[in-house]
């Protein structure tokens, strides 16, 4: 067994047995935590791959954004897990007849499986695959030249969604005192404080 | 070279330009103030990009190997398109004003949605067909909701939103496993892995869930669950643009994969196609009979249409294809002109949407009841109307590929779906006169929509208007 192996059964055993407590956990937190780590292990096997690229997203994205979310909506809002874990309970049966009906489907599916004649040499990005360059270079050129519409079209997506949230969401409340940061630079620092003589019994 | 690629592309491109500097043209100046504004400039330069895209003409181009065509089919879709999204945009600047709804991103967002869905009937590629339909379905969800305070706009918005994320899943399973079978996401590659002969399960399984995915957006049984609700909650403007543009757009789009990735197992999804369409024309015609809500009753109506359109595309044939671009036309150019009255009924200053409101317009508006009452009769498929003929079209291209069944049910369903359609007419000159009447507050340019779309109705069929001829050569470009 080379390194590269045992590096392989490690990171793979972490990562089924992390996912599988993320399903068992009592705590949601928990189930967070262990989510992460079957990511991280994930990450692993990526590198393993030669895909380092996709690694490191796995990393960056999925564990520093998206599980420290889920962590901030689990801790932040106050739902009853044990409750919820209950009414899950009452389907537990159909859920699991469906679920074995759609094992055996899948399973039936696979079973007489076949791809078209030479499927691996079908894909259109045979031309530029040089071994030992880097992921990210060959993933830029395939994302700014191949398929750059599609590209410039996530990024019309993109748009959408953020002109949707704020229409969705945003009020202008006009009953708020706002920070203008204009007025906050320009102001004069001999016109902040001005002195005044107040006589004695008068006021303001 | 990505300038010709891009060159190809320049009706969509000078689009998604306008949209965002509409955009940031509106927010640094007086935001809402300029939606009146925008709204015209918006469909004014919808109506440019058609004829541009009408005149350009020419020869099949592709764009970005393969990823993007530009072809006779693609160019009838997106000036259909672009023309219909143009007209509801200029008929619900009034109303959506009036009511507080006119906010600057409204025509935005249309305009993007339009650039989807003129990306979606020129997909050449399995993720340019993901891409296209995401835009388009994403700039749809936020205007179901833009009434944001109202509980049935955001019900609509939200329900539309669930339902949508489920059936794009659906589309993407099948997207993914005809990938695996063949190796490519292109189409030119999936129609030549495909081959001769018995379709292979790989590609089948892809292709059952490719089209779930796709009969969801148009709204065809069993997928059609969110319409009526979704309809129904929408501000009425709204559900005018869901009931036409987006609907030739995922029409556009099926043609176009069924021909050009699954051309030649045109048997396999026929009779998939053939189910979808009895399905919808008999649900569609049952269904509108129990609704008293007219925006409920277009839902179910369009429910029942789309089964017709896919009659044609079930046929298999070159023949088929045109039938459904004919009646696809027909279809958008009969509903802009019901919603342009639906958009009109109100009383007391308040939207109604009540059908039983329009007893006895006929005696108090006769112009607007008789131009209702032929719409309705070619809705209903009457002839010697141009819904007839629509109808007529879909049901041959059925006969002529063998498939005589399914035009006699498609004929039996259009005589069931006549009952609702009458019962407007019968209550708009024998109603009750005891119950309150609905006003009729409308627009010169409403009144014309609605006017024009009946006219066209009755002039169209001395020839089409030359559609056909059109809708021939564009099939004649997607059919080969």
């Amino acid at each position: 067994m080379t390194v590269a192996d045992f590096a392989f059964y490690v990171a793979a055993f972490i990562v089924v047995v992390a996912g599988f407590f993320v399903v068992v956990s009592r705590n949601p937190v928990h189930s967070v935590l262990w989510l992460i780590l079957s990511f991280l292990s994930a990450a692993g096997l990526f590198v393993l791959l030669g895909a380092e690229f996709v690694a490191m997203l796995l990393v960056i994205v999925y564990v520093g954004a998206v599980a420290v979310l889920f962590l901030f909506v689990v801790m932040m809002l106050d739902v009853d897990f044990a409750e919820l874990r209950g009414e899950m309970a009452r389907y537990v049966p159909l859920a699991a007849l469906i679920g074995v009906v759609l094992l055996m489907e899948l399973g039936m599916i696979y079973g007489a499986w076949a791809s078209a004649d030479g499927v691996a040499v079908a894909g259109s990005l045979g031309e530029i695959t040089p071994v030992n360059s880097p992921n990210t270079g060959l993933l830029g050129m395939v994302i700014y030249d191949q398929y750059f519409l599609l590209f410039q079209v996530a990024g019309l997506i993109l748009l959408v969604a953020m002109i949707g949230a704020i229409v969705l969401t945003l009020r202008h409340r006009t009953d708020i005192k706002r920070q203008d940061v204009l007025a906050q630079m320009y102001r004069d620092p001999a016109k902040a404080m001005e002195v005044v003589d107040v006589k004695p019994g008068q006021g303001l | 070279m990505i300038s010709t690629d891009l060159a190809i592309l320049l009706p969509e491109i000078f689009l998604s330009l306008f949209a965002m500097v509409a955009l940031i043209a509106a927010v640094y100046t007086e935001k809402d103030g300029m939606a009146g504004t925008l709204t015209w400039a918006a469909s004014a330069v919808m109506i440019a990009v058609a004829v541009w895209v009408l005149m350009s003409g020419g020869n099949d181009r592709t764009a970005f190997g393969g990823l993007f065509i530009d072809d006779g089919f693609a160019r009838y879709a997106k000036v259909v398109i672009l023309i219909s999204a143009a007209c509801v945009l200029m008929m619900s600047q009034e109303f959506m004003a009036r009511r507080g709804l006119l906010k600057f991103e409204y025509p935005v967002l249309v305009v993007l949605a339009v650039v989807g869905m003129m990306l979606m009937v020129s997909a050449g590629d399995l993720m340019a067909l993901y891409m296209g339909l995401e835009l388009q379905s994403l700039a749809l969800y936020v205007v179901a909701a833009i009434r944001r305070d109202g509980v049935k706009s955001t019900e609509a918005g939200l329900k539309y939103f669930v339902l949508g994320a489920l059936s794009s899943g659906l589309l993407l399973y099948g997207a993914s496993l005809t990938y695996g079978y063949a190796g490519t996401t292109q189409f030119a590659g999936i129609i030549g892995a495909a081959g001769e002969g018995e379709m292979p399960l790989g590609l089948l399984i892809g292709l059952v869930f490719i089209i779930s995915g796709l009969a969801f957006k148009i709204s065809a049984v069993p997928f059609h669950m969110w319409t009526p609700d979704v309809y129904e909650g929408a501000p009425t403007p709204i559900t005018a643009f869901f009931a036409t543009a987006p609907k030739i757009a995922a029409m556009g789009l099926f043609a176009r994969v069924l021909h050009d990735a699954f051309g030649n197992a045109t048997g396999d999804w026929g009779q998939i196609l053939a189910l979808l369409a009895v399905l919808s024309m008999f649900l569609g015609g049952i269904a509108a009979i129990g609704q008293r809500d007219i925006k409920r009753l277009m839902a179910y109506s369009s429910i029942a249409h789309m089964g017709y359109a896919l009659v044609g595309l079930a046929s298999g044939t070159e023949q088929g294809v045109t039938a459904m671009l004919i009646y696809m036309a027909i279809y958008v150019t009969m509903n802009i002109g019901t919603f342009a009255f639906i958009l009109s009924m109100e009383r007391d200053g308040r939207h109604i949407t009540t059908i039983d409101s329009m007893r006895q317009l006929g005696s108090r508006e006769p112009v607007k009841a008789l131009a209702l009452l032929v719409l309705m009769f070619s809705l209903a498929g009457v002839p010697p109307l141009l819904g007839f003929f629509g109808k007529f079209a879909v049901l041959m291209a059925a006969v002529d590929a063998g498939m005589t069944w399914l035009a006699v049910l498609g004929a039996i369903a259009s005589v069931i779906g006549a009952f609702y359609y009458l019962r407007i007419v019968y209550y708009m000159y024998f109603g009750d006169e005891s119950l309150e009447p609905v006003e009729g507050h409308m627009s010169p340019l409403t009144f014309g929509f609605l006017v024009a779309s009946a006219a066209i109705m009755i002039l169209g069929i001395v020839n089409l208007f030359g559609v056909d001829g059109y809708a021939a050569a564009a099939a004649a470009t997607l059919v080969n």
